[in-house]
């Protein structure tokens, strides 16, 4: 197998994070499970926000999971697309809404 | 995509029971990556898996079907040709006839495609079990205009009708189960629905299997069920009274699936990290006997896929002797993780 910085079966291994750091680790996952849980939210709608926040930060791990937990609860691929596309969406406008910093900027230096 | 042929018919290699166990032997199992069951089991204490009180004798009527889905357990579909004989079937009767068991399961294969079958229904429905069930994967009332007057039949026998549908959506259901097979169940369903099957007031019971259509585990039975009865309301009119999630076991088509997808590593893992003690004390083959077409003696379904029959000196159906089967330890593998997965899996659903 080719050397890579990311490999899948390392996501296995997540819960081993514990093993060099019980306490800390293991409030984590309490805080972790819990966010998950059903509550204002359902379980259904942050498992859809939790895949869009995947895709922003571009975590191969959570993507994986995150599709795989949808699938799970039955959630339709064309839902999961949607909700890429709001992370997407967000993301871009963060991205060009600080053109407007820019543009202050660029206005404040120039005579 | 759905297969064309069964394994058997293709001589593929995991035709042969021995060489599936020999590769839920191997692997991440023989290097201890994960533990085997029957360690994981001892952990709880609950090795060696003893049967408690006989309630369900599931029978196979054959491996014949009209479908071959690509997760199926059985490898069913309709090159197969293993049909139970009439003289099989009178043997079961006699069974019936004397059983502690509250449940008669009729499964195959295609059930109804059995050319015994509505003489055994109606000879078995006279020795007064509580719950009579034939899973029916539904497209075979269509198949056929020998058929279409199934649902009439099933009414007329008070017939606890359980079927398969592995989606309330098209597309996941047809790429599980072949191309139209959705519009057929669609069609099925409305017309067990119109002789009074899930109907207020009826006692007439329609329950339906879901499957996950891949390689992950189901998720919460009556989240889907909630899901299932509002979309199969709007969308197509039909009523059914529960749902049954059940989870793929890795053997078979299934772990053909598995294999070739580059999964089966992956769903294991998924399996023994969902490994609940709790569904252990009510697995299915605790409480069920699994008779084969040809009348041998098994656990449980997969089990007789696996042709490991039951641990006792009575292993044939001609041989029947409860006392001697309540003795029996019951034969487990790696494939029994998808029992013991989360919410625990059977074919009544979870279990834990």
């Amino acid at each position: 197998m080719s050397k890579t910085y990311y490999n899948p079966d390392d996501l296995r291994k997540f819960s081993k994070i514990t093993e060099w750091n019980e306490d800390l680790g293991n409030k984590f996952f309490d805080y972790y499970g819990k966010v998950f849980e059903e509550g204002a939210l359902s379980a259904r709608e942050k498992s859809l926000i939790a895949l869009a926040v995947s895709h922003v930060v571009q975590c191969p791990y959570c993507i994986d999971a995150y599709t795989k937990d949808g699938l799970q609860r039955g959630i339709e691929k064309e839902e999961m697309m949607e909700a890429v596309h709001v992370g997407a969406a967000i993301k871009g406008g963060a991205t060009l809404v600080h053109g407007v910093q820019m543009m202050n900027k660029y206005e404040k230096l120039s005579m | 995509m759905p297969l064309l042929k069964s394994l058997a018919a293709r001589k593929d290699d995991l035709s042969k029971p021995a060489n599936q166990l020999k590769f839920l032997s191997n692997g991440i199992f023989r290097e201890e990556e994960l533990p085997l069951f029957k360690d994981k089991i001892a952990e709880s204490g609950n090795y060696p898996l003893k049967p408690k009180k006989l309630e369900i004798l599931q029978l196979n009527l054959g491996y014949m079907c009209n479908q071959v889905c690509s997760h199926c357990h059985v490898d069913a579909g309709p090159d197969r040709k293993e049909i139970m004989t009439k003289e099989t079937m009178q043997q079961c009767l006699e069974v019936i006839k004397t059983t502690g068991a509250h449940t008669l399961d009729l499964t195959g294969g295609a059930p109804e495609m059995n050319p015994n079958f509505r003489w055994f229904v109606e000879e078995a429905s006279k020795a007064g079990i509580k719950d009579f069930i034939v899973r029916s994967n539904l497209t075979i009332i269509l198949a056929n205009k020998k058929y279409h007057d199934l649902p009439e039949f099933f009414r007329k026998h008070k017939v606890h009708v359980v079927s398969s549908l592995p989606f309330y959506k098209k597309e996941k259901t047809d790429k599980q189960r072949g191309s139209g097979v959705f519009d057929k169940s669609i069609k099925a369903l409305q017309m067990l629905n119109a002789v009074g099957y899930a109907q207020e007031d009826s006692d007439l019971k329609l329950d339906l299997v879901y499957n996950p259509a891949g390689a992950f585990l189901p998720t919460n039975q009556q989240a889907l069920e909630q899901d299932f009865k509002t979309a199969l309301k709007e969308d197509f009119n039909i009523d059914f009274d529960n749902l049954f999630a059940i989870t793929n076991l890795p053997i078979s088509r299934f772990l053909e699936f598995l294999i070739a997808s580059e999964n089966y590593e992956d769903y294991m893992y998924a399996l023994v990290e969902a490994y609940n003690p709790a569904a252990v004390e009510n697995v299915m083959c605790t409480n069920t006997i699994s008779i084969s077409w040809d009348g041998w003696l098994y656990d449980c379904d997969f089990n007789q896929m696996l042709e490991l029959k039951v641990d006792s000196k009575v292993q044939h159906i001609s041989d029947y002797n409860e006392d001697l089967l309540n003795n029996r330890e019951i034969r487990i593998s790696q494939h029994c993780y998808g029992c013991t997965a989360g919410a625990g899996s059977s074919c009544q659903g979870s279990v834990a």
